[in-house]
């Protein structure tokens, strides 16, 4: 078994909210189940925090299969949202996840109606274990699955003041890139009240199986990620960064340390590590401890420089 | 997860091939299960991103060795096979649960088709250790894609049916599976393409013999993760989407729900 044990220099510590991350990875909603697989394969208080998956109020059983195809340097998915429901998630998952003391817990939400999101939220704000809520308005695999929320400005505001009013820990909002304008849908979050945003969710993406003649997928349509879309999610980390005020978690694509730097320079305060962990259980330990020893090499002494290093410097 | 090394790569048949590696872990001392998969990335480039789960077909304790055989089905096993000897191979694994075996049973009747013959090797040998009396019945389309016959027939006799009658009989698994036929046996262990099992689950059930079906549904993680790769599972009562890389490949029979 690997180790990846930690061997560098670089102070990899990031305030994030009103936490003290001790590194900027954290494994996506939907890409690490609850934990306890990867717990096979190491310890998970060597993260920097965990998102865990999208958590509705009922049981949800999904999408038919298929629901995955492999794409160049990328895969679509079309999962659908499946999970046991939140009294469940409460009452097996998350008791399991508060063993880990160093492991800040991000719950992702879902739903279909604001109200299901908000007694959804009511719920998870009894469980002391949780750090923050991740609220998913851009799952783009079920129909009313919230990503109404997430290509409407209007809709999404109104969402994040609903669910604040009945928050008692901060609320960070998953964005999607399947809109004409991120700028605006992070804008609107971040006045209706949101601590912090994480983008981007997956892309929509198709592809047909020409033997058959019809969409591979038994959803038609699903959900891009991997390599592919990094290029895009970096652009769309720059854009918003530049204009709120809140931290970012930036996510699309990472498999490697230095493609955190790459987020991290373009102003994402932490990332999110997706599909890396389907290729290789060890992604999130391994690219920890590459962006540490990049840092090494680089002469960076705290992780946090790298925060917004790639935008132009204000005076010069 | 290990990075071992190819012992032997040889095209078996038209586009057939069986890859031997060292096993990521001490065959003597880990506990693994016929029907459990190796999950193994064909490129350490990003262009094929997904491992290939491929089912554990041959065991070698002497060398600790691991053989599997596949079909050049896309471009991502086809960058597999052009795979050398001596090359390094990721592979995770073995994976999932495998099919259980009935130390009391005397006879047992394995049935496979096409690319779902190879898990049926080496539960056939832990089954002929055992003492028990095997008889394989695999079907392929052709000549062109049968494998693995000379392996079945060390532990046992083997029935071949093709679809064009080039080899063995001309028909499908299912002609063989008369309720008289099936009558010797104690149980059954199935791996093939879905339309292949919902005929032996539906032909079986009515022969009332009880046994395991090994489904295959386009798998991302292999750990249970992704939660891709679900087949939908009847269990006290109640039907669920199951992960089929982490509470199967192997279900029981009675307990799979084909639509």
């Amino acid at each position: 078994m690997k180790s990846y044990e930690a061997i560098h220099q670089v102070d990899l510590t990031v305030p994030f909210l009103s936490l003290s991350l001790k590194n900027p990875v954290m494994p996506a909603s939907g890409c690490f189940a609850f934990g306890r697989e990867i717990s096979a394969f190491y310890d998970l208080n060597r993260l920097g925090a965990i998102v865990v998956k999208a958590t509705t109020l009922d049981e949800r059983q999904g999408n038919a299969s298929p629901r995955l195809a492999e794409t160049p340097a990328g895969m679509l998915n079309s999962i659908g949202l499946q999970n046991p429901g939140v009294e469940c998630v409460i009452r097996e998952d998350l008791p399991y996840l508060a063993i880990y003391e160093q492991l800040p817990v991000i719950v992702n939400v879902a739903g279909t109606a604001i109200e299901d999101y908000v007694e959804v939220v009511k719920r998870l704000s009894q469980v002391q274990s949780i750090a923050a809520l991740e609220l998913n308005i851009s799952c783009p695999n079920v129909k009313c699955g919230g990503i109404q929320f997430g290509t409407d400005p209007e809709m999404a505001a109104e969402m994040v003041r609903a669910i604040k009013a009945v928050a008692n820990i901060p609320v960070i909002v998953k964005l999607s890139p399947n809109v004409t304008n991120i700028v605006e849908m992070a804008l609107a979050c971040e006045t209706a009240g949101a601590d912090a945003l994480s983008l981007i969710n997956t892309l929509i993406g198709m592809q047909i199986d020409v033997e058959r003649k019809r969409p591979l997928l038994a959803n038609g349509v699903g959900g891009l990620s991997g390599p592919a879309v990094k290029p895009v999610a970096v652009r769309m980390v720059y854009e918003v960064s530049s204009a709120v005020h809140i931290p970012i978690i930036g996510i699309g694509g990472v498999m490697t340390g230095v493609d955190v730097v790459e987020f991290l320079m373009a102003g994402a305060s932490a990332v999110q590590v997706g599909t890396a962990n389907f290729v290789d259980p060890y992604a999130c330990v391994r690219i920890i401890e590459e962006l540490g020893v990049w840092c090494d090499e680089h002469g960076v002494q705290s992780v946090t420089e790298l925060i917004g290093a790639a935008k132009p410097k204000i005076g010069v | 997860m290990a990075l071992v090394t190819i012992s032997s790569h040889t095209r078996i048949n038209a586009d057939l091939y069986e890859l031997t590696f060292t096993a990521p872990m001490d065959l003597q001392t880990t506990r693994y299960e016929p029907g459990q998969f190796l999950h193994i990335r064909v490129t350490d480039s990003f262009d094929f991103l997904l491992r290939r789960p491929l089912s554990l077909c041959k065991v070698d304790l002497l060398h600790n060795r691991l053989t599997v055989v596949y079909r050049v089905q896309g471009a991502g096993t086809k960058r597999l096979s052009t795979k050398q000897v001596g090359d390094a191979l990721d592979v995770l694994g073995p994976l999932g649960r495998g099919y259980q075996i009935h130390k009391e049973d005397h006879a047992s009747l394995l049935i496979g088709g096409g690319v779902g013959v190879p898990p049926l090797v080496e539960l056939a040998r832990q089954l002929h250790e055992l003492g028990q009396m095997v008889h394989a019945v695999v079907g392929f389309q052709s000549s062109q894609q049968a494998i693995l016959l000379s392996d079945l027939a060390q532990y046992g006799s083997v029935t071949v049916l093709t679809d064009d009658g080039s080899i063995g009989k001309k028909g499908i698994v299912t002609d063989v599976l008369r309720t008289e036929f099936c009558n010797g046996f104690d149980r059954y262990y199935a791996c093939g393409p879905t339309p292949m099992l919902k005929a032996v689950q539906q032909v079986l059930r009515t022969a009332d013999l009880p046994g395991y079906l090994s489904l295959e549904e386009r798998m991302g993680c292999g750990i249970g993760i992704c939660v891709g790769c679900v087949h939908p599972i009847m269990r006290d009562g109640h039907v669920a989407n199951m992960k089929t890389c982490k509470e199967g490949p192997v279900f029981a029979a009675e307990e799979v729900v084909f639509s």
